[in-house]
């Protein structure tokens, strides 16, 4: 019994074995790797500049998967492993930028964008509902003239040829 | 033109947002293109470098380590306290012999080690042999060399590429960083005044 079963164990880790090769940088303890996961998503590959470390085969985003893993199975906190990061390669790496003084403007475009749009609606419907005047007699007279007979006893619905 | 005053006053708005719906998108586009055309110009005399992150080290002391020399070379190995024994400003190059802007950058630095500027070598990432070999070939600017293997130094100084020089005052704080290869121009243009005026500082 006891060989069966340990042919068993055999048997259902053997598929694991290339799979855990391959993700020989992922921790055991899938609460700390998600969260690991969670962290690395955030920063960003210097190599590549526009992938998470989390997606790039970059050896630099590698070792940082890995510093990430290390501290995050120590222990540290999100915002220390960030803090870590952060303070070797400054706010580039963050792929959500800091809301600062300097960073208010790229942070604010969204709002200021939808506030302009919207205020430019507003400024096109209040013309547009402003009502076109009556002709006064004189235009009328002025418009006949310029238009001539011709058009002129057209807008009575008499077509001509 | 002559007519009913009430109308006459509404009536040159009109053009003149017509022309201003005509004019703005064409002055946005100007302005977009004249600064994509400075971009490429500065990609072309390489004063825009996109990937020109800035060091979040700069006005720092280098960070604390402590690197195991290169195996078979007679060159003393690199920590940080070695960075304070030279009482003038100095040069960290990080490099690979497996980098080919090296090669492009070398002769620069065997220049700064000719004019008696201390350069200290971190040898990123490299095996020791081939590490040997380009020195044995391209000619040996170190005097200190810090070897690097699993990169963790280079992360500390927030090192993302081969190769990237740092200059630091003799207090041992960076006071420049480049990444990339450091050509004759970036010689001529940055590190040696920097270093001349630090010098005299």
């Amino acid at each position: 019994m006891a060989r069966m079963l340990s042919l068993l164990v055999l048997l259902l880790a053997a598929p694991l074995a290339p799979a855990s090769a391959q993700i020989a940088d992922r921790l055991a303890d899938p609460v700390a790797e998600a969260r690991a996961r969670e962290i690395g998503r955030e920063l960003r590959c210097l190599v590549c500049q526009n992938q998470s470390i989390e997606d790039s085969e970059a050896d630099l985003a590698r070792d940082l998967r890995r510093i990430v893993r290390e501290q995050v199975s120590r222990g540290a906190s999100h915002d220390e492993v960030m803090r870590f990061v952060h303070d070797r390669y400054g706010d580039f790496v963050l792929l959500r930028p800091p809301f600062r003084l300097s960073t208010l403007l790229l942070w604010a475009t969204p709002v200021l964008a939808l506030l302009g749009g919207l205020f430019a609606i507003w400024r096109l419907r209040r013309r547009r509902a402003v009502p076109v005047g009556e002709l006064t007699e004189a235009e009328r007279a002025r418009l006949a003239e310029r238009l001539g007979p011709s058009l002129s006893d057209k807008s009575q619905g008499e077509p001509r040829t | 033109m002559s007519g009913n005053a009430d109308q006459d006053a509404a009536r040159p708005a009109r053009p003149s947002r017509r022309k201003l719906m005509l004019y703005a998108p064409l002055a946005v586009a100007g302005v977009g293109g004249l600064g994509f055309w400075a971009m490429l110009r500065g990609l072309g005399d390489g004063s825009f470098n996109p990937r020109g992150v800035p060091s979040a080290l700069i006005g720092k002391t280098a960070p604390e380590f402590s690197l195991p020399g290169v195996e078979g070379l007679d060159l003393p190995p690199l920590s940080s306290p070695d960075l304070l024994t030279f009482d003038r400003p100095i040069v960290v190059n990080f490099w690979a012999s497996w980098c080919v802007p090296c090669i492009v950058e070398h002769p620069q630095l065997m220049a700064l080690h000719r004019q008696g500027v201390p350069v200290l070598g971190i040898n990123y990432k490299d095996r020791a042999p081939d590490a040997r070999n380009f020195l044995t070939r391209h000619g040996n600017p170190f005097t200190r060399l810090g070897a690097d293997f699993p990169g963790r130094t280079a992360i500390d100084w927030g090192v993302y590429g081969v190769p990237e020089s740092y200059v630091l005052d003799r207090r041992g704080v960076i006071r420049w960083r480049w990444a990339g290869p450091i050509t004759p121009e970036v010689m001529s243009e940055s590190i040696v005044p920097l270093i001349r005026s630090l010098g005299r500082a």
